[in-house]
């Protein structure tokens, strides 16, 4: 059997794997059939396997205008796919940003300090695991009384809350994984306590930051949806909702392939960010 | 007149699992400044040990260091320290890593003096076409330049230096014994440098200190090299005395480094080496209840 060169078979082993599930997704997905009923009349009913799950024919089609304008606004709630994803974003981008703010700073604590570890690592243990579906109502209530806001600050909180962890962790991992070599250097030339942070244990940490700033990024993008279907936020979580409450299966079916993509090239991203540091 | 170095009853004990274990016992030594002396010693003897104290990354159990009439307390860039793996930081050029010693110490001169300064010892150990190049893109060889070059430039007091061509080819190892000893005699820092390496010590250095095995190790001997300055190294080859200072040395590392402690030698002798399989095993026992002689097969 003749081989394929790597770069053709990279593009063309996905491409393969795409189709294959664009089928078997065909092949399952309900269909509507055409029955003519005694009196005459002809009757539409589904059938297949999953009846209810649109194939990705039927969702092309019924979801056509949201992809090929995906930067409309129709109306409130009918607007292009990417505009929804882009409200998501922002507001994923402000959270996320709080819980790298949160999340760096209390990391190196923790990788700095046993005994602040041994305080505080059975709380965030404890808070680690916690569904944003159970912040986002303590969310609500922290912030009712901050009037128009109350909805942006009660999501900021959830996804800061929920993501901060893996920063926090492979923070405290890299501070305690900096070689005492290089700490010996800080000592020898006695540099101050603030430029050993920033010369020596900021750049040694750094790579393992970014590992944590990746798994951070992709818990803020799934806490997103929650948090925007519990609040009524206008993004991509919101459209889904509200289109499952429609009974508009076939967008439900879009705004998954949406949140999956971009949650992939977000990780790309930030992988290709973490490579850059890691090779540094 | 006082000595520049004065190391008085050095010692140093690590606590373990089976009680305190004393590596270094009273260890005693006294450096003119300007001198150049090397520590050798086997494997696991304490020089490390010994330097690290000197360097202040140890703290000593007991005894004390003055350098330049002020007795030492903690690390500073006073002492230039090179280790036996360069350590450069990664994420800095050549450059910059020199930088990083010339901006602590010479703060209050001008930014472009010190620059002038990184750049000139980065060029005289031969790095002018590579400083500002990431520690990764250089070879082994080229990293431990940086390394001297960053001791250098910061004018210390004193160079310490741990085995630093230890992890070289013999080829680059004598190439950066040369660079040293060029750099060396520009400035005739007082330096104490550990090694291995008879012949790396005979060129190098103004006197060699032997120490014995540990633990509680001591200085056993001090050998004055008397080559004249500045050496060649092939002029120091054609010189009988040269052979007879090297048997001397490798005579203390094999016998009385064991003999002092009052440990058996192990033989290096090639005709002793059958035996050597063979022993009564009354010695074997014997050396194995010895904590040293373990420390030593790990040479
Ligand atoms: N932190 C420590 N705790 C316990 N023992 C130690 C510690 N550091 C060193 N030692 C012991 O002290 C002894 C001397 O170690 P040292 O590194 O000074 O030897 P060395 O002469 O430099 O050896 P080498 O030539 O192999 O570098 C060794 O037996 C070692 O096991
Ligand atoms: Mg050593």
């Amino acid at each position: 059997m003749k081989k394929f060169p790597p770069w053709l078979s990279n593009i063309l082993m996905p491409f393969v794997g795409i189709v294959v599930t664009l089928v078997l997704w065909q092949a399952i997905s309900g269909r509507v059939v055409q029955s003519r009923q005694p009196d005459g009349t002809m009757e539409e009913s589904k059938a297949g396997l999953l009846k209810d799950l649109p194939g990705p024919i039927t969702t092309w089609e019924k979801t056509r205008k949201y992809v090929v304008e995906p930067f409309a606004k129709r109306e409130e709630l009918d607007q292009g796919i990417l505009r929804f994803t882009w409200y998501s974003l922002v507001i994923v981008a402000k959270g996320y940003a709080i819980a790298l703010a949160l999340g760096t700073p209390l990391g190196f604590l923790l990788g700095l300090s046993k005994s602040f570890t041994k305080m505080f690592d059975p709380i965030i243990q404890i808070l680690r695991p916690v569904s944003p579906l159970a912040w986002m109502p303590l969310g609500v209530v922290l912030f009712s009384n901050t009037g128009r806001a109350a909805n942006e600050l009660a999501a900021l909180f959830t996804i800061a809350v929920c993501a901060m962890w893996p920063t926090v962790l492979n923070t405290a991992v890299g501070v305690r994984a900096i070689p005492q070599d290089y700490l010996n250097v800080a000592r020898v030339l006695k540099l101050s306590r603030w430029q050993t942070l920033r010369r020596i244990m900021i750049p040694a940490t750094l790579p393992y930051m970014f590992t944590g700033y990746r798994l951070s990024l992709g818990i803020a993008w799934l806490v997103i949806v929650a948090v925007e279907m519990l609040t009524g936020r206008i993004g991509i979580g919101n459209f889904l909702w509200n289109e499952y409450n429609n009974g508009l299966y076939t967008s439900i079916v879009l705004c998954i392939v949406t949140i999956g993509v971009v949650g992939f090239l977000l990780d790309r991203a930030m992988s290709l960010l973490e490579r850059r540091f890691k090779t540094a | 007149m006082s000595a520049h170095v004065d190391i008085s009853r050095l010692s140093k004990s690590f606590a373990t699992a089976k009680g305190p274990l004393v590596v270094v016992r009273d260890f005693d030594l006294r450096i003119a400044r300007g001198e150049f002396v090397t520590l050798i010693g086997h494997s696991g003897c304490g020089k490390s040990t010994v330097l690290a104290m000197l360097a202040g990354l140890s703290k000593a159990t007991s005894g004390g260091i003055v350098l330049a009439g002020r007795e030492l307390a903690g690390p500073g860039p006073d002492r230039g320290v090179v280790f036996q793996s360069p350590t450069l930081l990664p994420w800095m050029t050549a450059f910059e890593n020199v930088m990083l010693g010339v901006d602590q110490v010479f703060y209050t001169a001008a930014r472009a003096e010190r620059r002038q300064i990184a750049e000139y010892y980065l060029t005289v150990v031969g790095l002018g076409e590579s400083m500002h190049k990431l520690p990764g893109q250089l070879s082994q060889g080229m990293r431990q330049r940086v390394g001297i070059a960053r001791a250098f430039a910061l004018s210390p007091k004193m160079l310490l230096l741990d085995e630093p061509f230890g992890m070289l080819d013999a080829l680059t190892r004598f190439e950066l014994q040369q660079v040293l000893l060029e750099l060396w005699n520009r400035n005739r820092l007082t330096a104490l440098m550990v090694t291995h390496d008879v012949d790396e010590a005979l060129f190098l250095s103004d006197r060699i200190v032997m120490m014995t095995n540990g633990p509680e190790a001591e200085v056993g001997d001090i050998l004055e090299v008397p080559f004249a300055r500045p050496r060649d190294r092939q002029q120091l080859l054609a010189d009988p005395e040269y052979y007879r200072l090297r048997e001397y040395l490798i005579e203390f590392l094999n016998t009385r480094a064991y003999t002092l402690k009052g440990q058996t030698p192990r033989s290096h002798e090639p005709e002793a080496k059958p035996d050597g399989d063979g022993k009564p095993p009354a010695a074997a026992t014997e050396k194995h209840s010895k904590p040293t002689s373990v420390a030593f097969t790990a040479a």
